[in-house]
């Protein structure tokens, strides 16, 4: 008869398998957005440096160093979870985890842990490179740790849930495209929304993601469009709710067993 | 004995097609069992109800006496099944790709079996190979090997030899025939009539998602052949097919 092994956890197997996996593809996953970032600051720190007003003594470059990082964090956060569930659904090979004695939560966190792992990998290589050009202060670097952890973590759900809801890559483009891409770039990575008319700056009160990248941006400067705390209550929030959702989908086995 | 499979009752539907209708089964522990039928006669839904792929509108299915819906952690970990599609991960290569499968069971340090298996499945010269490299013939041999990573005692091979040469369907075979006398029970689906009838101790065959004929090898043959036998030829599972298929 067969013997029977001493089981562990499946977790740390499928977030280093999910690790790998970008690694295995680091040019694509890492080293594309960090140009890309960098292209941006290249672009609209030429650009906008001098004419815009940001906060007191600050270079617009230097400002717009942290909502680049944290922009790169969050959109690489998502396209791992994303694109990794997608792919695995489309070839097939989801199976192999689907046929695991894995639990909802094991599988939520460790796609959402890789995710948070790339994320701060691309956005690590997007501060360094930026450092050439500018060097922003670090003066609260716990709130900048926890912003990096919290964003990529929301948006590693997100990328979980677009991936499960997804059965082919055009819906899912358009996941990333008509809802992550504006909601990213609209969140105040290039402006400070003081700068908008007041309808704009209602209007992005309304956008989860400009949380993120305010309280992020807190973390280097020690000053911010909104409280650091209140970025950090709904930023707190939109992940319970994002992670509550991603996991009753698992629970449910929604479009992953029939 | 202890049933390995034990199904009740069930059934289930994708919109108005009924894929199985109150099927139940009781295969007993270290059985070589046969499950066989047409395309869409359920046998697939079947299997992905044990593997937990799928979920039945009603009643139960048992692995070893777990339920796989209630206690699914410990059920999954009862069965190792091979998928009837081609799948694999283009990202890893084999050793890779069975290193990650038996971590996926939370086993850790499993190489002296994992190397075992790719001996028997002929696999060790493409372990460092990636998977898109392989033809189609081995990457079914990978799909066999990550069913076996977790030693479980009932293997499910759903149309494990579909497409693949006759050198490999012998090694599978054997290996899968030594597997079984070790205990493990094996439920297998196929095509290829000829390897039911020379493997299996007992045949379940579906029709239309239900069971209509269920019973061992030999009293199928002597059953259903008896007017070929008569006849001074030798009756093969093939003709019972046709028979019970045909519904005589």
């Amino acid at each position: 008869m067969p013997i029977p092994f001493e089981y562990g956890s499946s977790f740390p197997t499928l977030l280093r398998k999910e690790i790998k996996r970008f690694y295995k593809v680091a040019f694509q996953t890492v080293a594309a957005p960090v140009l890309t970032a960098v292209l941006y600051l290249m672009i609209f720190g030429h650009v906008l440096e001098g004419r815009l007003v940001v906060y007191d003594k600050l270079t617009y470059t230097a400002f717009l160093i942290p909502g680049l990082v944290m922009m790169s964090v969050l959109q690489n956060a998502f396209a791992n979870t994303s694109s990794s569930l997608i792919q695995s659904k489309i070839t097939g090979n989801l199976v192999f985890i689907l046929l695991a004695p894995l639990t909802h939560l094991e599988f939520y966190s460790a796609y959402v842990l890789a995710a948070v792992f790339r994320g701060v990998v691309v956005g690590l290589g997007v501060l360094l490179i930026t450092l050439f050009f500018d060097v922003p202060a670090m003066q609260n670097p716990v709130w900048i740790l926890l912003f990096a952890f919290m964003g990529a973590a929301i948006l590693g759900g997100l990328g979980l849930i677009a991936g499960i809801w997804a059965d082919k890559f055009d819906q899912l483009a358009a996941f990333q495209n008509f809802l992550i891409m504006p909601a990213t770039m609209l969140s105040g990575v290039f402006y400070s929304i003081h700068s908008l008319p007041e309808i704009w700056q209602f209007i992005s009160h309304l956008n989860p993601f400009f949380y993120m990248i305010d309280g992020f941006r807190y973390g280097f400067f020690g000053v911010s469009d909104v409280s650091p705390w209140l970025s950090l209550t709904i930023v707190s929030v939109f992940f319970l709710v994002v992670s509550g959702l991603a996991l009753r989908l698992l629970q449910s086995g929604y479009k992953l067993r029939h | 004995m202890q049933s390995a499979v034990l199904i009740e009752h069930l059934t289930k539907s994708y919109g108005s097609l009924q894929a199985l209708q109150n099927v139940s089964l009781d295969v007993k522990e270290g059985e070589f069992f046969g499950l066989l039928g047409p395309n869409g006669a359920g046998k697939t839904t079947l299997i992905s109800i044990l593997a937990g792929l799928c979920r039945p509108d009603s009643g139960r299915a048992f692995v070893m006496g777990t339920n796989v819906q209630t206690n699914f952690i410990e059920a999954r970990r009862l069965l190792g099944v091979v998928p009837q599609e081609l799948v694999f991960d283009p990202f890893f290569t084999v050793r890779e790709t069975l290193r990650f499968q038996s971590g996926y069971f939370g086993i850790r340090n499993n190489d002296d079996w994992i190397d075992e298996i790719m001996t028997h499945l002929d696999l060790t010269s493409k372990a460092n190979s990636n998977m898109r490299s392989l033809s189609g013939g081995m990457k079914r041999r990978v799909l066999v090997a990550q069913a076996l990573v977790h030693r479980p005692p009932v293997i499910v091979l759903d149309e494990p030899t579909a497409g693949v040469d006759v050198e490999l369907r012998q090694s599978l075979w054997k290996f899968i025939s030594r597997l079984n006398q070790d205990g493990h029970t094996i439920l297998l689906t196929t095509h290829y009539l000829e390897e039911a009838e020379s493997l299996c101790g007992r045949i379940a065959m579906l029709k239309s998602g239900q069971v209509v004929a269920l019973d061992t090898t030999q009293n199928l043959l002597a059953r259903y052949g008896a007017h070929k036998v008569q006849a001074g030829q030798e009756a093969d599972l093939e003709d019972v097919f046709i028979q019970i298929m045909a519904g005589e």
